[in-house]
């Protein structure tokens, strides 16, 4: 029951949070002028009309990136439940966490070999 | 919390329904909560401006009220009353949502953060104790970088596309020492909520214990504020405005007092993982005095904050990814294995306390010293590694420049 409080408070200040914000921009929406024109709204690069397509592929690059750094973030949401529980663990099962940490280590020396990690 | 503090008030006030009493309970917490930040903000912009300026040897605001405090209100107006223009080309929903989530996503942090002692169940006021507040604060700071992704893709435009190509590489990449360097608190404390962190600091502050992941930790959150020297998301020079190029009113105030309010969340998560949070004299006695402490310690980090954002230029684009990669993320596993592996030989050996929540200064002086000692060792050979690489990078420089000579003179 408490523990379903606790994220009940977490779901209404989530819920409150947006409000903030939006309130001045609402009240900025009610007091300002608005009086839209075409070359207003054009796209504000230059000065000179865009030319091309501006929602492109993301280069693979940023792909890799992402990739490697999914891999080192959902490893090491397994590593916290190791970390909370350090101060009782046994020698075994420290082991265990530390052996862990060298496969992370040995995803980085992976990439770092491959050179994906390089900018390119 | 069965329905106790603000609930029960309610409860007693008339209001018989104990779920809805509940809820106004977490209602007026949420509104008390996050008026701290709100209000914080408005004296941010001013102290912002104020230290850039000191640093760059100009006055800043002075004059809208005594020392231009009253600046941040004339800006609000003018932000308030100026015209705010949607690019056709632009996704509209995307586009507006975009600053309302990096501000909420900022506001949100706060609901973890204990502000001071108090006699109850969590041990100190705080929006919500939650057992896994270190988690709760990742996850929500980093809506903040979709956020800005969203804004430089809906906005459609190139510059502002080029930012949110970069927030991915960039912000994305920080966040792997920012977590690594998370896991040093939670190891020492036994506990990722954020009351228990300061609990454990009540003989010994972890900066002593482990500066290099506190280091860690304050230079992966100045990358992930998206702040100079790695404030390539926004770059003036290259990007014009990044991703908020084509943002004007108080859409665009959004985004700028979202990020100083990020930054000094930034400065109070550090005080409350590794500098004692509202720890300090008579916290208990007097327990505002612990807010007091916070703040302050908090203001601190904030102002090396701003002072590493002011002296220190723009980094290159691979440059900066480099340092993450092939520096910060090494480095921070292997910080995580030597600490973890020394707590662990010392609490075997019975050097060190299990528990340090419940230890006295006598217990922890041993650790501390050689956890100090260790890191002095990293640091040592870091710097070692940096003078190395820095020569080698002369003499291949010198190389290079003596060919090129040799050459003209060919010629």
């Amino acid at each position: 029951m408490s523990v379903l409080n606790e994220w009940a408070f977490v779901g209404v200040f989530l819920l409150l949070a947006p409000i903030f914000p939006a309130l001045p921009i609402g009240i900025a929406w009610l007091l300002r002028p608005n009086k839209p024109n075409v070359l207003k709204s054009q796209t504000y690069e230059c000065g000179v009309e865009t030319v091309g397509d501006t929602w492109v592929q993301f280069r693979v690059q940023y792909y890799i990136y992402g990739l490697v750094f999914l891999v080192f973030d959902v490893e090491m949401v397994l590593l916290f439940p190791w970390a909370v529980a350090y101060n009782q663990l046994d020698l075994f099962a420290f082991g265990a966490g530390f052996l862990f940490i060298f496969l992370l280590a040995d995803a980085l020396i992976y990439a770092w070999k491959k050179d994906v990690l390089v900018w390119k | 919390m069965d329905c106790i503090g603000l609930c029960k008030l309610i409860f007693d006030a008339g209001v018989r329904n104990q779920e809805l009493a509940r809820f106004i309970g977490s209602l007026i917490g949420v509104l008390l909560v996050s008026g701290v930040p709100l209000l914080t903000v408005i004296v941010l912009i001013w102290v912002e401006r104020k230290v850039a300026a000191r640093i760059q040897d100009r006055i800043a605001p002075n004059r809208v009220g005594p020392f231009g405090l009253l600046q941040t209100f004339a800006d609000l107006a003018k932000l308030l009353i100026k015209e705010d223009i949607t690019p056709t080309a632009a996704d509209r929903i995307l586009y507006n949502a975009a600053p309302i989530v990096s501000f909420a996503s900022v506001v949100a942090i706060w609901a973890v953060i204990p502000f001071m002692f108090a006699n109850n169940p969590e041990g100190a006021i705080v929006g919500v104790d939650l057992d896994i507040g270190v988690l709760y604060f990742v996850a929500v700071a980093s809506l903040g970088t979709l956020a800005i992704m969203t804004a430089g893709w809906a906005s459609n435009n190139k510059y502002a596309l080029l930012g949110a190509f970069r927030v991915v590489a960039l912000l994305v990449s920080y966040e792997i020492p920012l977590v690594f360097a998370l896991i040093i608190p939670v190891m020492f404390a036994g506990s990722m909520s954020l009351v228990d962190i300061v609990e454990a600091q009540s003989h010994m502050w972890f900066i002593f214990m482990a500066p290099v992941a506190a280091l860690l930790f304050f230079t992966s959150s100045q990358a992930e504020t998206g702040r100079a020297p790695f404030d390539l998301i926004e770059a003036e020079s290259e990007l014009v405005a990044g991703f908020n190029i084509e943002y004007s009113g108080m859409k665009f105030g959004m985004f700028f007092a979202a990020e100083f309010l990020h930054v000094f969340t930034n400065g109070i998560l550090m005080a409350i993982l590794f500098m004692g949070g509202y720890l300090g004299l008579f916290y208990q006695a007097i327990p505002p005095l612990g807010f007091l402490w916070l703040g302050l310690k908090g203001a601190v980090v904030y102002f090396v904050f701003l002072w590493l954002r002011n002296t220190v230029p723009r980094l290159r684009i691979d440059q900066v990814m480099g340092f993450n990669w092939f520096f910060l993320v090494p480095v921070s596993i292997i910080n995580v294995i030597l600490t973890s592996l020394i707590l662990k030989l010392m609490q075997v050996s019975g050097f060190a306390p299990t528990n340090f929540a419940t230890s006295n200064l006598g217990e922890m002086l041993p650790l501390t010293i050689v956890m100090l000692l260790k890191d002095v060792v990293i640091i040592a050979f870091i710097l070692g590694r940096l003078g190395q690489e820095g020569r080698r990078a002369r003499i291949e420089e010198q190389r290079a420049n003596e060919a090129l000579t040799a050459a003209a003179v060919g010629d």
